[in-house]
C-alpha cells in the first residue's frame, strides 16, 4: 500500500462523511449548502488574486524564454514564429497553444529504431491525451453547469448541453464530458501508481485532488442518473446562492450535498495547492516572452552596480608586460 | 532435441529474463523506465544492453566468435564501468545466464543426461564471456582514470609545448 | 546445500528501495560523481564570503554557525526577485514530462536526476519555509525541513545539472531547471561551497580575462604562435591586432580557443577569416582585456555573471570601437543574448551592426550590438563573399552538435547548418529528437567539465554519445561540429570513451579550412596539419 495515495483517499472518505452525517443525521443543510459554498468561494477568489498578486510583485529582471525554434536573425532564415516568438503577437500565439492545446507536452516524441535502417517517430502522447481530456471535460462540465446559477439559461449553455449529451444514451441523457473526466482522472491517478518515475515524484498532494474530483465527477453522476435528486430544488438552491438570497429547498437529497461539499473543497484547496498552474501558466517568463533580448533592451528593476576589474586595475597589474609585449597602453 | 536447439527455441525468453536481471541492478525507480522506454535514443542504457545481450546469445549459439562478442559485450560493460558499479556488479550479469538457462531451460527436461552434459559445455562458453567482460571492465577503468590523469595535460599543456612556451622541463611545472 | 545467491554476496550498493519516499533516503556523495571544493583563494580573491578549505567528503563542511539563517534569507531574496524562481516553485504539478528528458537521469539511472526531482529537493525546503501548507502540514504538503544532509544533498545534484535547460522544452509550464540550478548555486555561494572549476576560473577570469590565469604577454604569443602555424601551413601572414584603438569591431571569444585543443583550430580559422576580409573593408581587433567571452559568473551568481561580463561593454567603449563580434561559445552567448543588455547596457556608445563587408544590418542584434560569429559568416556565404574549396573537407562527414546554450536560450539552429553546408559535402542529421531544441548536453557544461567528475560527465554524455555512435555507425560520420568552447574540450573526451574515431570541431575551422586564401600557397594540410583530401603521400 502507497501511503502517499492512501493518506488522501481516507481524506475525501472523511470528508465525504462529514457532508453526509451532517447533512442527514445532524440537519446541517444550511452550513453545507449556503454557509460552506460562500466561504469556499471567497477563500478561492482572495486566494487565488492573492497568489497571483504574489508573483506579479515579484519582477522578472531577464528576459529567459527558452527557444524551442529557430530565432529571428537573417532576413533570409526562416524563424519559427511559434517556438521562439520574436513579437507579442508570437508570444499571444505560442502562449495560446500552450494553455489550449499543451504544446509543450505534445512535443514527446519516441523514435523507434527498426531493424532496417529507417528510425520513426512516434509521438509518446499518452499524458498529452489523458491532459487534454482532463481539462477539457473539465471545463466543459463546469459550463454545462452554468444551467443551475442562470435563468434563463443562456443559448450557449443548452447548445453545449446538446452537443455533449449527443449520444443520447439513457434517460436522461448520458453526457461525454462526465465520462470523459471520470475516466481522465482514472488515467491520472493510474499513471502516478504505475509508471515508476511519476510515482517516485508523486506526493499526497497530487493524489488528493485527483480523488477529490472523481468524488465530484462521481456523485455528480450518481445524482442525475441513480441517486435521482430534486433538479428544481438544486436550481433553486444554486440560484438562491448566486442572487445573495439563499434557501434551502426541501428535499434535494444527500448527494447533492455531498457533491457541492466536495466542490467547496476543492475550491477552497485550489489557492494553496499546485492546482495554482492554471494562474501561473500565464506568469511562467520561459514562455510569456518574446526571444528578441537582443533587438529590444529587457529592463530588470533591480539591476544594481556590482564591482568590476576595471581595465586601469588591468592595466596597472600588466602594464610593464604589456610594453615589453608591445601592447599599447593607456599610460606609458 | 538438443540443448542448443531447445535453448534456441526458448531464446527470446531467456534474453528477456536475462535482460531483466541487467535492469534490475538499477534503482527500482529508474529499471521500469529502462526497460520499457523502447526508444534508443531517449534510453541508450536499455537499448545498448538489450542488444548486447541479444548479440551475446546469438554468439552463444554459434561462433564464439572474439571480436564479436567485444562488439556486444564492450557496449554494456562500458557503460556499467562508469555507473558506480563495483567490478563484480558490473559483471555478474554474464554468470546470471546460468541460472535463467537452468531455470528455465533444463526443468523442462531435468533427466536428459545429453543435455546435462551440453550444458556443461555451453556454461563453459558463459564463463569465457565472463571473463572478457572483466578485460573490458578494466580497460574502460583504465581508460577512464586516463582521462582523468590527461584532461589537463590534454587540453592546455599540449597548446603551450606546441607554442613553445614552456621553458621548463616538461613536467615540472607549466609557467609561463 | 542451498542455492548460491551471488547478489548477496558480492558488494552490494545499497539503492533505495521505492517503498521508502525520496525525502528518507540521505544523500551518498560518490567519488566520480562530484567535483573538488573551491580553492579559498580563489573564492576570497573575487569577494565571496567564507573562503575556507573543505572537503565534500567529510563530515564537517566547516559551515558558517548561522549557515540555516544564511539560506534562509536568501532564499527569500530571490523569491522576492525573480518571479521565475517563485512561480516555478509553485506551480509544478509532478506529471513527469521532464522526468526521462534529462541527459544525466538517463545516463547515471539516479532517480534523483530526474528534472522534477532535483526540483523537489529545493522545493520540500520551500514548502516547509515558505507556504501555509507546508507549515502545517509538514510532511503530507511534501515539506521537510533544511538540515545538513538536505544542504549536502542540493550541494550533490545541483552540481549534477549542466543547467541545459532541455527539461524546460517539455514542462508544460516551461519550468526551468536551470533557472532552479542557478539559484541554488547562488546559495551555496554564499555559504564559500563553490566547486573549484568553476570558482578559480571566475577568479583567474575577473584578473587577468581567461581562465587559466595567463598574462597579457602570453595571450597575444600564443596568437602570434597560430599566425606562425598559419602561415607555415597556408603560406599567407596575418596580422591580427589587440587592444587596438580605431578598430570597427571588437573581437570577443572564450579563451579555451586560445588555450585549449581543438578550440585553437577555431581561433586560428577566426584570424584568417578575418584576414581574408581585411580587404574587404573588416577593421577588427582583439582585446586582452576582454579575452574571455565564456562566463563561469553564470555558474556562480547573477552577480559574478555580470561582474564579469561587464569588461566586454567597458572594453568596446574604451577602444571605441561600433559593435560586437562573438566568436563561438556557449554560456556566452546565452549570457549575452539574454543577459548583457539588460545588466551591463544600455549599449549606446556603439552603433547598430552592419556587416562592413555585405551591408547587412544585423536587425536581430540592433540593442545588444552583438553579433554571433555563425550569423556573420552565414550572411557573408549567402552573399557569396567567401571563396570556398568544399572539396578539401572531403575527408570529413560531419554532423552538428546543437550547443544547449545557443540551441534553447538563443534559437541558433540554421545559421551554422547553413555554414557547414556550404563549406563541406557530407552532412549528416542525428536523430531528431537529439538535436535543435531537443539536443543533449555534452554533459559537462555549466562548470561541471573537471577531471575529478569524469563518471559524470561520462554518463552525462551517453545520450549525446549514443546519437553520435548511430551516425558513426551508419554514415561513417567522423566529425564533431559544434559551436562552443566547452563542447571542444570536453566532448573529444567522451568521444574517446564512447565512440572512438570521432573528433571534433568548431564551425569556422572547417570554414578555413575550406577558405581559398588570396596569395596562399597550394594547401596540402589543413590547420591540424592532417594532409587534405588528395593529398595524402
Amino acid at each position: 500500500m502507497n501511503v502517499k495515495y492512501m493518506f488522501s483517499l481516507i481524506a475525501v472518505i472523511v470528508l465525504f462523511l462529514l457532508a453526509y452525517v451532517g447533512v442527514e443525521a445532524a440537519g446541517l443543510q444550511i452550513l453545507f449548502g449556503i454557509v460552506i459554498p460562500y466561504v469556499a468561494l471567497l477563500v478561492f477568489v482572495i486566494g487565488f488574486i492573492n497568489r497571483v498578486i504574489g508573483w506579479a510583485r515579484s519582477p522578472v529582471p531577464f528576459r529567459i524564454p527558452s527557444t524551442c525554434g529557430q530565432q529571428k536573425s537573417l532576413p533570409w532564415i526562416k524563424s519559427e514564429e511559434l517556438d521562439n516568438p520574436h513579437t507579442t503577437m508570437g508570444v499571444i500565439a505560442r502562449m495560446f497553444l500552450e494553455i489550449v492545446f499543451f504544446r509543450s507536452l505534445f512535443r514527446n516524441t519516441k523514435a523507434t529504431l527498426s531493424d532496417g535502417p529507417k528510425i520513426s517517430f512516434n509521438l509518446e502522447k499518452w499524458l498529452w491525451l489523458g491532459a487534454l481530456a482532463f481539462h477539457w471535460s473539465f471545463l466543459t462540465v463546469i459550463v454545462r453547469h452554468l444551467r443551475f446559477f442562470a435563468e434563463p439559461v443562456p443559448f450557449w449553455v443548452q447548445l453545449l448541453e446538446k452537443v455533449d449529451g449527443f449520444f443520447q444514451i439513457g434517460v436522461p441523457g448520458i453526457f461525454i464530458s462526465g465520462i470523459v473526466l471520470l475516466a481522465a482522472v482514472f488515467y491520472l491517478f493510474l499513471r502516478r501508481v504505475i509508471i515508476p518515475q511519476v510515482n517516485y515524484i508523486s506526493l499526497s498532494q497530487d493524489f488528493f485532488p485527483l480523488f477529490l474530483i472523481f468524488g465530484i465527477a462521481f456523485s455528480g453522476i450518481l445524482m442525475r442518473h441513480f441517486a435521482k435528486v430534486d433538479v428544481t430544488g438544486a436550481k433553486e438552491l444554486a440560484m438562491g446562492l448566486v442572487s445573495f438570497h439563499p434557501i434551502i429547498p426541501p428535499g434535494i437529497g444527500v448527494i447533492f450535498y455531498v457533491h457541492i461539499f466536495f466542490v467547496s473543497v476543492l475550491l477552497a484547496y485550489f489557492p494553496f495547492s499546485k492546482l495554482m498552474h492554471l494562474g501561473g501558466i500565464f506568469m511562467s517568463p520561459t514562455r510569456n516572452l518574446p526571444g528578441n533580448t537582443r533587438a529590444v533592451r529587457h529592463i530588470n528593476p533591480w539591476n544594481y552596480p556590482v564591482h568590476t576589474h576595471t581595465y586601469e586595475e588591468y592595466e596597472e597589474e600588466f602594464r610593464g608586460k604589456m610594453i615589453e609585449a608591445g601592447l599599447p597602453v593607456e599610460k606609458e | 532435441m538438443n540443448f542448443e536447439e531447445l535453448l534456441a527455441k526458448n531464446k527470446t525468453a531467456v534474453i528477456d529474463k536475462w535482460f531483466g536481471v541487467v535492469v534490475d541492478s538499477y534503482p527500482a525507480d529508474t529499471a521500469r523506465f529502462i526497460k520499457s522506454q523502447k526508444d534508443p535514443f531517449a534510453n541508450p542504457v536499455g537499448a545498448t544492453t538489450l542488444k548486447g545481450l541479444a548479440g551475446l546469445m546469438d554468439e552463444l549459439l554459434g561462433e564464439m566468435n572474439h571480436d564479436t562478442i567485444n562488439s556486444f559485450l564492450d557496449p554494456i560493460i562500458r557503460i556499467r564501468a562508469v555507473q558506480g558499479f563495483t567490478p563484480s556488479q558490473a559483471t555478474s550479469f554474464v554468470f546470471s545466464l546460468k541460472k535463467i538457462i537452468r531455470d528455465s531451460v533444463i526443468n523442462k527436461k531435468p533427466d536428459d543426461r545429453q543435455i546435462i552434459t551440453e550444458l556443461s559445455h555451453f556454461e563453459q562458453k558463459i564463463d569465457l564471456i565472463g571473463l572478457i567482460a572483466f578485460d573490458i571492465y578494466m580497460k574502460c577503468r583504465e581508460k577512464i582514470f586516463q582521462l582523468k590523469a590527461n584532461e589537463e595535460k590534454n587540453r592546455t599543456y599540449k597548446v603551450f609545448e606546441r607554442a613553445g612556451l614552456i621553458k621548463e622541463i616538461p613536467g615540472g611545472g607549466q609557467e609561463s | 546445500m542451498s542455492d548460491p545467491k551471488p547478489n548477496e554476496l558480492i558488494e552490494k550498493i545499497d539503492y533505495n528501495p521505492s517503498q521508502k519516499g525520496w525525502m528518507d533516503v540521505p544523500v551518498e556523495i560518490r567519488k566520480g560523481m562530484y567535483c573538488y571544493a573551491s580553492n579559498p583563494k580563489s573564492v576570497e580573491y573575487v569577494g565571496l564570503p567564507h573562503a575556507r578549505p573543505w572537503n565534500p567528503l567529510e563530515e564537517d563542511w566547516k559551515l558558517p554557525e548561522n549557515w540555516k539563517e544564511i539560506v534562509h534569507k536568501a532564499f527569500r531574496e530571490r523569491l522576492d526577485r525573480f518571479r521565475s524562481f517563485k512561480v516555478f516553485m509553485d506551480i509544478c504539478v509532478r506529471c513527469g514530462a521532464c522526468a526521462d528528458k534529462c541527459h544525466f537521469f538517463i545516463g547515471t539511472g539516479d532517480p534523483k536526476n530526474m528534472p522534477v526531482s532535483r526540483a523537489e529537493l529545493l522545493r520540500s525546503v520551500y514548502r516547509n519555509d515558505f507556504t501555509t501548507a507546508g507549515k502545517i502540514l509538514g510532511k503530507v504538503a511534501g515539506a521537510r525541513e533544511l538540515t545538513l544532509d538536505v544542504l549536502k544533498e542540493w550541494w550533490y545534484y545541483f552540481f549534477q545539472c549542466t543547467e541545459c535547460r532541455r527539461c524546460s522544452v517539455f514542462c508544460p509550464y516551461g519550468i526551468d531547471t536551470a533557472e532552479i540550478t542557478i539559484m541554488a548555486r547562488e546559495i551555496f555561494n554564499l555559504l564559500g561551497l563553490n566547486i573549484d572549476w568553476i570558482a578559480t576560473p571566475v577568479a583567474n577570469c575577473y584578473r587577468t580575462g581567461n581562465h587559466l590565469g595567463i598574462q597579457p604577454h602570453a595571450f597575444k604569443e600564443m596568437l602570434e604562435f597560430f599566425v606562425d602555424d598559419i602561415e607555415e601551413k597556408t603560406g599567407v601572414k596575418v596580422e591580427p591586432s589587440f587592444n587596438r584603438k580605431g578598430a570597427d569591431i571588437l573581437f570577443v571569444t572564450p579563451s579555451g580557443d586560445v588555450f585549449a585543443d581543438p578550440g585553437t583550430y577555431t581561433a586560428m580559422g577566426y584570424l584568417m577569416l578575418f584576414h581574408y576580409l581585411k580587404e574587404q573593408g573588416l577593421n577588427v581587433t582583439w582585446s586582452t582585456y576582454a579575452s574571455e567571452g565564456g562566463n563561469f559568473g553564470f555558474f556562480t551568481s547573477h552577480e559574478m555573471m555580470k561582474r564579469l561580463n561587464s569588461k566586454m561593454y567597458a572594453e568596446a567603449k574604451r577602444l571605441g570601437v561600433k559593435w560586437i563580434l562573438g566568436g563561438e561559445c556557449g554560456h556566452m552567448w546565452r549570457v549575452i543574448h539574454q543577459y548583457m543588455d539588460t545588466m551591463n547596457g544600455p549599449a549606446d556608445f556603439l552603433e547598430e551592426p552592419v556587416s562592413p563587408i555585405t551591408g547587412t544590418k544585423f536587425e536581430n542584434a540592433k540593442s545588444t550590438k552583438m553579433v554571433h560569429i555563425a550569423e556573420f559568416m552565414a550572411d557573408l556565404i549567402y552573399h557569396g563573399k567567401l571563396k570556398i574549396d568544399k572539396s578539401r573537407n572531403d575527408n570529413l562527414k560531419v554532423t552538428y552538435h546543437d550547443s544547449c546554450n545557443p540551441a534553447r536560450g538563443m534559437g541558433l539552429f540554421d545559421e551554422p547548418r547553413y555554414v557547414i553546408k556550404n563549406v563541406c559535402n557530407n552532412f549528416y542529421e542525428m536523430p531528431r529528437n537529439t538535436i535543435r531544441e531537443q539536443t543533449f548536453c555534452c554533459g559537462s557544461g555549466s562548470g561541471l567539465n573537471a577531471g575529478e567528475d569524469m563518471e559524470l560527465r561520462m554518463c552525462g554524455g551517453l545520450p549525446r554519445a549514443n546519437a553520435v555512435k548511430y551516425v558513426h555507425d551508419k554514415y561513417g560520420v567522423n566529425m564533431l561540429a559544434c559551436v562552443c568552447a566547452i563542447d571542444r574540450a570536453v566532448l573529444p573526451v567522451l568521444m574517446e570513451y564512447w565512440v572512438p574515431g570521432v573528433d571534433v570541431t568548431g564551425l569556422t575551422e572547417m570554414v578555413a579550412n575550406a577558405l581559398v586564401m588570396p596569395g596562399e600557397m597550394e594547401r596540402t594540410t589543413n590547420l591540424r596539419g592532417e594532409p587534405l583530401p588528395g593529398m595524402e603521400e
